[in-house]
Protein backbone atom coordinates (compact mmCIF):
# COMPACT_ATOMS: atom_id res chain seq x y z
CA UNK A 1 0.00 0.00 0.00
CA UNK A 2 1.19 3.60 -0.57
CA UNK A 3 2.29 5.15 2.27
CA UNK A 4 1.47 9.28 0.55
CA UNK A 5 -1.49 9.44 -1.97
CA UNK A 6 -2.19 12.69 -3.25
CA UNK A 7 -5.62 13.54 -4.67
CA UNK A 8 -6.13 15.88 -6.65
CA UNK A 9 -4.07 18.06 -4.47
CA UNK A 10 -4.21 22.37 -5.16
CA UNK A 11 -2.47 25.29 -4.05
CA UNK A 12 -3.32 28.89 -4.36
CA UNK A 13 -1.04 31.77 -2.79
CA UNK A 14 -3.36 34.85 -2.21
CA UNK A 15 -6.54 33.37 -2.88
CA UNK A 16 -9.06 36.28 -4.18
CA UNK A 17 -6.50 39.31 -4.31
CA UNK A 18 -5.03 40.41 -7.47
CA UNK A 19 -2.15 38.15 -7.13
CA UNK A 20 -3.37 35.07 -6.88
CA UNK A 21 -0.91 32.04 -8.10
CA UNK A 22 -1.75 28.87 -8.57
CA UNK A 23 1.58 26.89 -7.58
CA UNK A 24 -0.22 23.46 -7.78
CA UNK A 25 -2.71 22.05 -9.69
CA UNK A 26 -4.57 18.97 -9.00
CA UNK A 27 -2.08 16.63 -8.15
CA UNK A 28 -2.59 12.90 -7.92
CA UNK A 29 0.53 10.45 -7.58
CA UNK A 30 1.00 8.01 -4.88
CA UNK A 31 4.49 6.94 -2.97
CA UNK A 32 5.33 3.34 -1.63
CA UNK A 33 7.41 2.42 1.26
CA UNK A 34 11.04 1.41 0.18
CA UNK A 35 11.08 3.34 -3.42
CA UNK A 36 13.04 6.63 -4.78
CA UNK A 37 10.47 9.09 -6.26
CA UNK A 38 12.73 11.61 -7.83
CA UNK A 39 10.95 15.36 -8.77
CA UNK A 40 11.61 17.74 -11.27
CA UNK A 41 10.49 20.60 -13.17
CA UNK A 42 11.67 24.23 -13.57
CA UNK A 43 12.02 27.29 -11.44
CA UNK A 44 8.40 27.76 -9.68
CA UNK A 45 6.78 24.96 -10.86
CA UNK A 46 5.60 23.88 -7.47
CA UNK A 47 8.03 21.43 -6.65
CA UNK A 48 9.01 23.29 -2.91
CA UNK A 49 5.32 23.87 -2.36
CA UNK A 50 4.74 20.28 -3.17
CA UNK A 51 7.24 18.98 -0.55
CA UNK A 52 5.54 21.34 1.54
CA UNK A 53 2.25 20.28 1.56
CA UNK A 54 3.51 16.76 1.45
CA UNK A 55 4.43 17.09 5.34
CA UNK A 56 2.12 19.64 6.49
CA UNK A 57 3.65 22.96 6.50
CA UNK A 58 0.95 23.94 3.67
CA UNK A 59 -2.18 23.47 3.98
CA UNK A 60 -3.86 22.46 0.54
CA UNK A 61 -7.00 24.93 -0.57
CA UNK A 62 -8.22 21.69 -2.47
CA UNK A 63 -7.78 18.09 -2.88
CA UNK A 64 -6.14 15.86 0.15
CA UNK A 65 -2.73 14.43 1.04
CA UNK A 66 -3.20 11.06 2.35
CA UNK A 67 -0.76 9.55 4.78
CA UNK A 68 -1.84 5.47 5.09
CA UNK A 69 -4.81 6.33 3.87
CA UNK A 70 -5.57 9.24 6.21
CA UNK A 71 -6.05 12.68 5.51
CA UNK A 72 -3.37 14.57 7.33
CA UNK A 73 -5.57 17.58 7.99
CA UNK A 74 -7.93 15.04 9.62
CA UNK A 75 -7.18 16.36 13.01
CA UNK A 76 -5.36 20.24 12.33
CA UNK A 77 -4.50 20.05 16.07
CA UNK A 78 -3.01 16.98 15.64
CA UNK A 79 -0.58 18.30 12.45
CA UNK A 80 2.78 18.05 13.90
CA UNK A 81 2.49 14.37 13.85
CA UNK A 82 2.55 14.58 10.51
CA UNK A 83 6.21 15.48 10.23
CA UNK A 84 7.87 12.79 12.59
CA UNK A 85 6.59 10.74 9.84
CA UNK A 86 7.20 12.61 6.86
CA UNK A 87 10.48 14.49 6.99
CA UNK A 88 11.67 17.00 5.13
CA UNK A 89 14.99 18.94 4.44
CA UNK A 90 14.82 22.16 3.14
CA UNK A 91 16.98 23.67 0.71
CA UNK A 92 20.46 24.54 2.40
CA UNK A 93 19.64 22.81 5.25
CA UNK A 94 22.91 24.06 7.35
CA UNK A 95 21.52 27.27 7.64
CA UNK A 96 19.12 25.96 9.91
CA UNK A 97 21.68 24.30 12.14
CA UNK A 98 21.16 26.68 16.14
CA UNK A 99 22.84 24.34 18.69
CA UNK A 100 26.21 24.62 20.17
CA UNK A 101 27.04 20.77 19.66
CA UNK A 102 26.33 18.43 16.42
CA UNK A 103 25.02 15.73 19.00
CA UNK A 104 22.38 18.76 20.38
CA UNK A 105 21.26 19.74 16.89
CA UNK A 106 20.10 16.55 15.35
CA UNK A 107 18.73 15.86 18.90
CA UNK A 108 16.56 18.65 18.16
CA UNK A 109 13.92 16.61 16.15
CA UNK A 110 13.61 13.36 17.84
CA UNK A 111 13.02 15.22 21.46
CA UNK A 112 10.23 17.62 19.97
CA UNK A 113 8.97 13.69 19.07
CA UNK A 114 9.30 12.77 22.76
CA UNK A 115 12.29 10.59 22.94
CA UNK A 116 14.39 10.59 26.16
CA UNK A 117 17.40 8.82 27.02
CA UNK A 118 18.97 5.85 25.93
CA UNK A 119 16.25 6.36 22.82
CA UNK A 120 16.99 9.58 22.52
CA UNK A 121 20.70 9.03 22.50
CA UNK A 122 20.94 5.96 19.95
CA UNK A 123 18.59 8.20 17.22
CA UNK A 124 21.32 10.07 17.44
CA UNK A 125 24.14 8.67 16.99
CA UNK A 126 22.20 6.21 14.40
CA UNK A 127 21.52 9.18 12.50
CA UNK A 128 24.84 10.59 12.42
CA UNK A 129 26.05 6.77 10.94
CA UNK A 130 23.82 6.84 8.50
CA UNK A 131 24.84 10.03 7.05
CA UNK A 132 28.82 9.17 7.36
CA UNK A 133 29.53 11.96 10.54
CA UNK A 134 32.25 10.87 12.63
CA UNK A 135 31.13 10.23 16.20
CA UNK A 136 34.44 12.99 16.98
CA UNK A 137 32.43 15.32 15.62
CA UNK A 138 29.41 15.42 17.14
CA UNK A 139 30.92 17.00 20.10
CA UNK A 140 31.53 19.74 18.18
CA UNK A 141 29.85 23.10 16.94
CA UNK A 142 28.36 22.71 14.07
CA UNK A 143 29.61 26.28 13.17
CA UNK A 144 33.25 24.48 12.74
CA UNK A 145 32.07 22.02 10.18
CA UNK A 146 32.96 22.10 6.38
CA UNK A 147 30.32 22.75 4.11
CA UNK A 148 29.46 19.31 3.41
CA UNK A 149 29.70 18.04 6.92
CA UNK A 150 27.27 20.75 7.64
CA UNK A 151 24.69 19.78 4.99
CA UNK A 152 24.99 16.26 6.35
CA UNK A 153 24.64 17.16 9.63
CA UNK A 154 21.32 19.06 8.90
CA UNK A 155 19.99 16.06 7.29
CA UNK A 156 21.06 14.00 9.84
CA UNK A 157 18.94 16.26 12.54
CA UNK A 158 15.97 15.40 10.25
CA UNK A 159 16.73 11.38 9.28
CA UNK A 160 16.89 11.32 13.23
CA UNK A 161 13.54 11.67 13.49
CA UNK A 162 13.40 8.43 11.39
CA UNK A 163 10.24 9.39 9.16
CA UNK A 164 8.99 6.83 6.86
CA UNK A 165 9.43 9.56 3.89
CA UNK A 166 12.10 11.63 3.87
CA UNK A 167 11.77 14.70 1.35
CA UNK A 168 14.97 16.51 0.31
CA UNK A 169 14.77 19.66 -1.51
CA UNK A 170 18.06 20.04 -3.78
CA UNK A 171 19.86 18.26 -1.49
CA UNK A 172 23.04 18.37 -2.69
CA UNK A 173 23.46 22.14 -4.31
CA UNK A 174 26.65 24.24 -4.05
CA UNK A 175 28.41 21.15 -3.36
CA UNK A 176 31.11 19.73 -5.20
CA UNK A 177 30.93 16.09 -6.93
CA UNK A 178 32.07 13.91 -4.33
CA UNK A 179 30.16 15.21 -1.59
CA UNK A 180 26.82 15.13 -3.65
CA UNK A 181 28.01 11.10 -4.40
CA UNK A 182 27.96 10.69 -0.55
CA UNK A 183 25.01 12.14 0.04
CA UNK A 184 22.79 10.85 -2.32
CA UNK A 185 24.83 7.32 -1.38
CA UNK A 186 23.37 7.90 2.23
CA UNK A 187 20.45 8.51 1.31
CA UNK A 188 19.91 5.60 -0.43
CA UNK A 189 21.38 3.40 2.38
CA UNK A 190 18.80 5.25 4.93
CA UNK A 191 16.49 4.10 2.37
CA UNK A 192 18.12 0.72 2.66
CA UNK A 193 18.23 0.10 6.12
CA UNK A 194 14.86 1.41 7.11
CA UNK A 195 12.70 0.77 4.02
CA UNK A 196 11.46 4.47 3.78
CA UNK A 197 10.33 6.19 0.71
CA UNK A 198 12.93 8.80 -0.57
CA UNK A 199 11.09 12.11 -2.17
CA UNK A 200 14.09 13.73 -4.27
CA UNK A 201 13.60 17.38 -5.67
CA UNK A 202 16.16 18.44 -7.57
CA UNK A 203 17.76 19.79 -10.75
CA UNK A 204 19.99 17.95 -11.29
CA UNK A 205 19.05 15.11 -13.95
CA UNK A 206 22.26 12.87 -13.27
CA UNK A 207 21.40 12.97 -9.49
CA UNK A 208 17.65 11.96 -10.30
CA UNK A 209 18.34 9.11 -12.84
CA UNK A 210 21.09 7.74 -10.80
CA UNK A 211 19.14 7.22 -7.64
CA UNK A 212 14.80 7.71 -8.59
CA UNK A 213 13.02 4.79 -9.22
CA UNK A 214 10.05 6.73 -10.78
CA UNK A 215 10.08 10.29 -11.60
CA UNK A 216 7.54 12.90 -11.26
CA UNK A 217 7.71 15.85 -13.58
CA UNK A 218 5.97 18.80 -12.17
CA UNK A 219 5.32 21.90 -15.41
CA UNK A 220 3.15 25.29 -14.16
CA UNK A 221 2.09 23.29 -10.87
CA UNK A 222 0.85 19.85 -12.84
CA UNK A 223 1.98 16.69 -12.54
CA UNK A 224 2.53 15.91 -16.38
CA UNK A 225 4.32 12.59 -15.79
CA UNK A 226 4.58 10.01 -13.01
CA UNK A 227 6.55 7.22 -14.65
CA UNK A 228 9.65 4.89 -13.98
CA UNK A 229 12.88 6.92 -14.56
CA UNK A 230 13.76 5.15 -17.64
CA UNK A 231 10.24 5.93 -19.63
CA UNK A 232 10.56 9.68 -18.33
CA UNK A 233 13.69 10.28 -20.04
CA UNK A 234 13.13 8.23 -22.77
CA UNK A 235 10.27 11.41 -23.63
CA UNK A 236 13.28 13.79 -24.20
CA UNK A 237 11.70 16.22 -26.36
CA UNK A 238 8.57 16.07 -24.24
CA UNK A 239 10.96 16.96 -21.83
CA UNK A 240 13.06 20.01 -23.65
CA UNK A 241 9.35 21.98 -24.04
CA UNK A 242 9.30 22.07 -20.16
CA UNK A 243 12.26 23.65 -19.80
CA UNK A 244 13.91 20.23 -18.89
CA UNK A 245 16.42 18.14 -20.24
CA UNK A 246 18.00 14.29 -20.41
CA UNK A 247 21.16 13.66 -18.19
CA UNK A 248 24.00 14.45 -20.17
CA UNK A 249 25.18 10.81 -20.89
CA UNK A 250 21.91 10.43 -22.29
CA UNK A 251 22.23 13.55 -24.74
CA UNK A 252 25.95 11.93 -25.75
CA UNK A 253 24.30 8.90 -26.85
CA UNK A 254 21.55 10.29 -28.84
CA UNK A 255 23.90 12.54 -30.63
CA UNK A 256 26.19 9.15 -31.52
CA UNK A 257 22.62 7.42 -32.56
CA UNK A 258 22.17 10.75 -34.90
CA UNK A 259 26.15 10.06 -36.40
CA UNK A 260 25.02 6.85 -37.28
CA UNK A 261 26.66 4.62 -34.44
CA UNK A 262 23.92 1.54 -33.53
CA UNK A 263 23.83 2.69 -30.19
CA UNK A 264 21.05 2.02 -27.78
CA UNK A 265 19.67 5.53 -26.77
CA UNK A 266 17.64 4.32 -23.16
CA UNK A 267 21.11 5.11 -21.03
CA UNK A 268 20.55 7.08 -18.16
CA UNK A 269 23.41 6.89 -15.94
CA UNK A 270 27.08 6.92 -16.34
CA UNK A 271 27.78 3.54 -15.66
CA UNK A 272 25.24 2.12 -18.18
CA UNK A 273 26.79 4.04 -21.07
CA UNK A 274 30.54 2.61 -19.78
CA UNK A 275 29.15 -0.45 -20.36
CA UNK A 276 27.47 0.00 -23.62
CA UNK A 277 30.71 2.02 -24.71
CA UNK A 278 32.80 -0.84 -23.67
CA UNK A 279 30.44 -3.41 -25.54
CA UNK A 280 30.82 -1.56 -28.67
CA UNK A 281 34.44 -0.77 -28.81
CA UNK A 282 35.07 -5.14 -27.64
CA UNK A 283 32.83 -5.99 -30.37
CA UNK A 284 32.81 -3.71 -32.99
CA UNK A 285 29.78 -2.05 -34.73
CA UNK A 286 29.31 -4.35 -37.13
CA UNK A 287 28.27 -7.55 -34.97
CA UNK A 288 26.72 -5.20 -31.94
CA UNK A 289 23.13 -7.34 -31.64
CA UNK B 1 3.64 37.64 8.39
CA UNK B 2 4.50 39.02 4.64
CA UNK B 3 1.75 40.90 4.57
CA UNK B 4 4.07 43.83 6.57
CA UNK B 5 4.75 46.43 4.49
CA UNK B 6 7.85 48.26 4.84
CA UNK B 7 7.30 51.93 5.61
CA UNK B 8 4.31 52.62 3.89
CA UNK B 9 4.44 54.18 0.96
CA UNK B 10 1.60 54.18 -1.26
CA UNK B 11 2.60 54.42 -5.12
CA UNK B 12 0.63 57.25 -6.45
CA UNK B 13 0.57 60.21 -8.69
CA UNK B 14 0.04 63.31 -7.14
CA UNK B 15 1.32 66.88 -5.96
CA UNK B 16 2.85 65.73 -2.93
CA UNK B 17 4.34 62.35 -3.96
CA UNK B 18 6.55 64.86 -6.29
CA UNK B 19 7.52 67.43 -4.25
CA UNK B 20 11.06 67.47 -2.59
CA UNK B 21 11.48 64.96 0.15
CA UNK B 22 13.05 67.63 2.11
CA UNK B 23 10.67 70.30 1.70
CA UNK B 24 7.92 67.68 3.07
CA UNK B 25 9.99 66.64 6.10
CA UNK B 26 10.36 70.46 7.04
CA UNK B 27 7.12 71.03 6.73
CA UNK B 28 6.30 68.07 9.07
CA UNK B 29 8.47 68.55 11.45
CA UNK B 30 6.89 72.73 11.44
CA UNK B 31 3.22 71.20 11.87
CA UNK B 32 4.12 68.94 14.76
CA UNK B 33 5.53 71.59 16.41
CA UNK B 34 2.27 74.40 15.33
CA UNK B 35 -0.20 71.26 16.06
CA UNK B 36 0.90 71.64 19.61
CA UNK B 37 0.43 75.36 19.82
CA UNK B 38 -2.69 74.99 18.55
CA UNK B 39 -4.73 75.87 21.61
CA UNK B 40 -8.22 77.48 20.79
CA UNK B 41 -11.25 76.35 18.70
CA UNK B 42 -10.39 78.08 15.60
CA UNK B 43 -7.12 77.07 15.74
CA UNK B 44 -7.94 73.70 16.09
CA UNK B 45 -10.36 73.95 13.47
CA UNK B 46 -7.85 75.62 10.88
CA UNK B 47 -5.23 72.71 11.68
CA UNK B 48 -8.03 70.21 10.89
CA UNK B 49 -8.76 71.37 7.68
CA UNK B 50 -5.32 71.84 6.86
CA UNK B 51 -4.67 68.06 7.59
CA UNK B 52 -7.66 67.18 5.67
CA UNK B 53 -6.87 69.10 2.38
CA UNK B 54 -3.55 67.54 2.64
CA UNK B 55 -4.89 64.03 3.14
CA UNK B 56 -7.12 65.25 0.05
CA UNK B 57 -3.64 66.56 -2.27
CA UNK B 58 -2.07 63.24 -1.37
CA UNK B 59 -4.75 60.91 -3.73
CA UNK B 60 -4.11 58.53 -0.92
CA UNK B 61 -7.21 56.46 0.28
CA UNK B 62 -8.85 57.80 3.42
CA UNK B 63 -9.34 54.30 5.21
CA UNK B 64 -5.43 53.76 5.09
CA UNK B 65 -4.61 56.66 7.17
CA UNK B 66 -7.17 55.19 9.38
CA UNK B 67 -6.32 52.33 9.72
CA UNK B 68 -2.87 53.57 10.03
CA UNK B 69 -4.33 55.24 13.30
CA UNK B 70 -5.41 51.88 14.51
CA UNK B 71 -3.41 50.95 17.79
CA UNK B 72 -3.30 55.27 18.50
CA UNK B 73 -7.16 55.22 19.35
CA UNK B 74 -6.40 53.58 22.75
CA UNK B 75 -3.68 56.20 23.52
CA UNK B 76 -5.77 59.18 22.15
CA UNK B 77 -8.67 57.71 24.28
CA UNK B 78 -6.51 57.44 27.24
CA UNK B 79 -5.25 61.14 27.09
CA UNK B 80 -8.84 62.47 26.58
CA UNK B 81 -10.09 61.08 29.77
CA UNK B 82 -7.12 62.06 31.61
CA UNK B 83 -7.50 65.68 30.73
CA UNK B 84 -11.50 65.34 31.16
CA UNK B 85 -10.52 64.31 34.83
CA UNK B 86 -7.91 66.73 36.01
CA UNK B 87 -8.30 70.17 34.20
CA UNK B 88 -10.53 72.41 37.10
CA UNK B 89 -12.75 74.95 36.21
CA UNK B 90 -16.99 75.12 35.43
CA UNK B 91 -18.36 71.54 37.00
CA UNK B 92 -20.32 69.67 34.53
CA UNK B 93 -21.36 66.40 36.80
CA UNK B 94 -19.57 64.85 39.28
CA UNK B 95 -19.09 60.58 39.34
CA UNK B 96 -18.10 59.47 42.48
CA UNK B 97 -15.04 61.33 43.16
CA UNK B 98 -14.11 62.38 39.67
CA UNK B 99 -15.13 65.61 38.55
CA UNK B 100 -15.83 66.31 34.88
CA UNK B 101 -15.17 70.18 34.11
CA UNK B 102 -16.79 72.11 31.48
CA UNK B 103 -12.81 73.58 30.74
CA UNK B 104 -12.00 69.67 31.23
CA UNK B 105 -14.13 68.33 28.16
CA UNK B 106 -12.93 70.94 26.45
CA UNK B 107 -9.01 70.20 26.71
CA UNK B 108 -9.64 66.53 25.77
CA UNK B 109 -10.92 67.23 22.49
CA UNK B 110 -7.92 69.67 21.68
CA UNK B 111 -5.66 67.25 22.93
CA UNK B 112 -7.64 64.03 20.82
CA UNK B 113 -7.64 66.45 17.88
CA UNK B 114 -3.92 67.33 18.04
CA UNK B 115 -3.01 63.50 18.11
CA UNK B 116 -5.30 62.59 15.49
CA UNK B 117 -3.71 65.27 13.45
CA UNK B 118 -0.12 64.33 14.27
CA UNK B 119 -0.35 61.13 13.00
CA UNK B 120 -2.24 61.42 9.69
CA UNK B 121 0.41 64.29 9.26
CA UNK B 122 3.60 62.14 9.78
CA UNK B 123 1.38 59.36 7.89
CA UNK B 124 1.21 62.05 4.83
CA UNK B 125 4.91 61.99 4.84
CA UNK B 126 5.66 58.00 4.89
CA UNK B 127 2.52 57.52 2.24
CA UNK B 128 4.35 60.09 -0.20
CA UNK B 129 7.62 59.34 -0.17
CA UNK B 130 9.28 56.44 -0.97
CA UNK B 131 11.86 55.16 2.36
CA UNK B 132 15.08 56.26 -0.23
CA UNK B 133 13.49 59.31 -0.88
CA UNK B 134 13.67 59.88 3.34
CA UNK B 135 16.95 58.79 3.54
CA UNK B 136 18.07 60.85 0.86
CA UNK B 137 16.19 64.02 2.78
CA UNK B 138 17.57 62.83 5.99
CA UNK B 139 21.16 62.76 4.82
CA UNK B 140 20.65 66.47 3.16
CA UNK B 141 18.97 68.13 5.60
CA UNK B 142 21.81 66.51 8.31
CA UNK B 143 24.49 67.75 6.02
CA UNK B 144 25.48 70.62 8.47
CA UNK B 145 26.55 68.23 11.27
CA UNK B 146 29.52 67.23 8.74
CA UNK B 147 31.07 70.54 10.10
CA UNK B 148 31.24 69.13 13.78
CA UNK B 149 32.51 65.44 12.28
CA UNK B 150 29.32 63.53 12.27
CA UNK B 151 29.42 61.20 9.46
CA UNK B 152 26.05 61.78 7.58
CA UNK B 153 26.93 60.04 4.67
CA UNK B 154 27.63 56.54 6.66
CA UNK B 155 24.91 57.66 9.38
CA UNK B 156 22.59 57.25 5.92
CA UNK B 157 24.19 54.59 4.78
CA UNK B 158 23.60 52.28 7.38
CA UNK B 159 19.62 53.31 7.59
CA UNK B 160 19.51 52.87 3.71
CA UNK B 161 21.31 49.34 4.29
CA UNK B 162 19.16 48.53 7.03
CA UNK B 163 16.14 49.44 5.54
CA UNK B 164 16.69 46.94 2.07
CA UNK B 165 17.46 44.29 4.60
CA UNK B 166 14.31 44.24 6.19
CA UNK B 167 12.15 42.39 3.81
CA UNK B 168 15.15 40.17 2.97
CA UNK B 169 15.04 38.62 6.68
CA UNK B 170 11.73 38.79 7.04
CA UNK B 171 11.55 35.91 3.89
CA UNK B 172 14.48 34.35 6.08
CA UNK B 173 12.91 34.23 9.03
CA UNK B 174 9.85 32.48 7.29
CA UNK B 175 12.43 29.69 5.73
CA UNK B 176 14.52 29.03 9.06
CA UNK B 177 10.38 28.89 11.00
CA UNK B 178 8.97 26.45 8.35
CA UNK B 179 12.63 23.97 8.76
CA UNK B 180 12.25 23.75 12.69
CA UNK B 181 8.47 23.44 12.34
CA UNK B 182 9.58 20.31 9.65
CA UNK B 183 11.91 19.28 12.41
CA UNK B 184 8.64 19.01 14.95
CA UNK B 185 9.31 22.67 16.09
CA UNK B 186 5.98 23.55 18.28
CA UNK B 187 6.11 27.19 17.60
CA UNK B 188 3.16 29.82 19.19
CA UNK B 189 1.65 27.45 21.73
CA UNK B 190 2.60 26.84 25.20
CA UNK B 191 3.00 29.19 28.18
CA UNK B 192 5.10 32.00 27.85
CA UNK B 193 8.65 30.01 29.08
CA UNK B 194 7.81 27.84 26.20
CA UNK B 195 7.33 30.24 23.69
CA UNK B 196 10.31 32.52 24.24
CA UNK B 197 12.40 28.76 24.33
CA UNK B 198 10.52 28.28 20.80
CA UNK B 199 12.34 31.67 19.57
CA UNK B 200 15.58 30.27 20.26
CA UNK B 201 15.46 28.16 17.23
CA UNK B 202 14.98 30.41 15.02
CA UNK B 203 16.85 33.64 16.11
CA UNK B 204 20.20 32.09 16.33
CA UNK B 205 20.14 31.45 12.46
CA UNK B 206 18.71 34.05 11.63
CA UNK B 207 21.48 36.05 13.21
CA UNK B 208 24.35 33.80 11.31
CA UNK B 209 23.01 34.65 8.60
CA UNK B 210 22.40 38.15 8.92
CA UNK B 211 26.10 38.58 9.83
CA UNK B 212 26.46 36.15 6.69
CA UNK B 213 24.62 38.67 4.64
CA UNK B 214 27.03 41.29 6.20
CA UNK B 215 30.03 40.17 5.16
CA UNK B 216 28.98 39.23 1.57
CA UNK B 217 27.46 42.76 1.40
CA UNK B 218 30.63 44.42 2.60
CA UNK B 219 33.02 42.79 0.53
CA UNK B 220 30.79 43.23 -2.83
CA UNK B 221 30.83 46.95 -1.95
CA UNK B 222 34.38 47.21 -1.37
CA UNK B 223 34.27 45.69 -4.61
CA UNK B 224 32.99 47.96 -6.65
CA UNK B 225 35.03 50.35 -4.86
CA UNK B 226 32.85 52.08 -2.21
CA UNK B 227 34.32 54.43 0.10
CA UNK B 228 32.85 56.69 2.37
CA UNK B 229 31.05 60.10 1.05
CA UNK B 230 33.11 62.23 -0.23
CA UNK B 231 33.12 62.74 -3.90
CA UNK B 232 30.46 60.32 -4.59
CA UNK B 233 27.86 61.99 -6.64
CA UNK B 234 23.69 60.24 -6.53
CA UNK B 235 22.20 59.08 -9.15
CA UNK B 236 19.02 60.89 -9.00
CA UNK B 237 20.27 64.28 -7.25
CA UNK B 238 17.73 66.26 -5.30
CA UNK B 239 16.84 69.46 -6.94
CA UNK B 240 14.01 72.18 -5.25
CA UNK B 241 11.62 72.99 -8.22
CA UNK B 242 8.81 75.60 -8.70
CA UNK B 243 6.09 73.32 -7.03
CA UNK B 244 8.03 72.84 -3.77
CA UNK B 245 8.54 76.66 -3.41
CA UNK B 246 4.82 76.90 -4.05
CA UNK B 247 4.22 74.68 -1.60
CA UNK B 248 6.32 75.18 0.98
CA UNK B 249 5.12 79.34 0.74
CA UNK B 250 1.01 77.98 0.62
CA UNK B 251 2.25 75.33 3.61
CA UNK B 252 3.71 78.09 5.60
CA UNK B 253 0.90 80.61 5.05
CA UNK B 254 -1.16 77.73 6.25
CA UNK B 255 0.92 77.04 9.38
CA UNK B 256 1.22 81.43 9.91
CA UNK B 257 -2.91 81.33 9.79
CA UNK B 258 -2.54 78.79 12.18
CA UNK B 259 -0.32 80.45 14.72
CA UNK B 260 -2.28 83.74 14.27
CA UNK B 261 -5.83 82.37 14.94
CA UNK B 262 -4.19 81.32 18.30
CA UNK B 263 -4.23 84.71 19.45
CA UNK B 264 -8.11 85.30 18.98
CA UNK B 265 -8.93 85.85 22.10
CA UNK B 266 -6.38 88.81 22.66
CA UNK B 267 -8.11 90.03 19.33
CA UNK B 268 -11.35 90.44 20.93
CA UNK B 269 -9.77 92.20 23.56
CA UNK B 270 -8.11 94.64 20.80
CA UNK B 271 -10.97 95.30 19.01
CA UNK B 272 -13.05 95.66 21.78
CA UNK B 273 -10.67 97.76 23.29
CA UNK B 274 -10.82 99.25 20.17
CA UNK B 275 -14.45 100.26 20.00
CA UNK B 276 -13.94 102.15 23.00
CA UNK B 277 -11.35 104.15 22.36
CA UNK B 278 -13.32 105.17 18.82
CA UNK B 279 -16.57 105.25 21.13
CA UNK B 280 -15.31 107.91 23.09
CA UNK B 281 -14.32 109.92 20.26
CA UNK B 282 -18.44 109.62 19.09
Amino acid sequence: MAIIETRELSLVYGQGSALEVTALDKCSFSIEAGEVLGVIGHTGSGKSTLAQLLNGLLKPTSGKVLLDGKDIWGKPKEIRRVRFDVGLVFQYPEYQLFEDTVYKDIAFGPKNKGLKGDELDRAVREAAEFTGLKPELLEKSPFDLSGGEKRRAAIAGVMAMRPRVLILDEPTAGLDPHGRERILDRVLEYRDKTGSAIVLVSHSMEDIARVSDRVLVLNHGRAEMCDPTAAVFSRGEELAAMGLRVPQVTEIFLELKKLGVDVNTSVYTVKDGLAQVLRLLRGGAENNE
Amino acid sequence: MSDITLGQYYHQKSLLHRMDARVKMMLMIGYIVIIFLANNLPSVLLMGLCTLFYIALSKVPLRLYFKGLGAIWFLVLLTAILNCLYVPGHELFTIWKFTVTFEGVRQSCYVAARLICLILISSILTFTTTPTELTAAIESLLSPLKLFGVKVHDLAMMMTIALRFVPTLLEETEKIMSAQKARGADIGSGGAFKRIKAVVPILIPLFVSAFRRAYDLALAMECRCYTDGKGRTKLNPMKIKFRDVAGFIVASALAAGIILLRTVPHWRVLIAGAGEFIGRFL
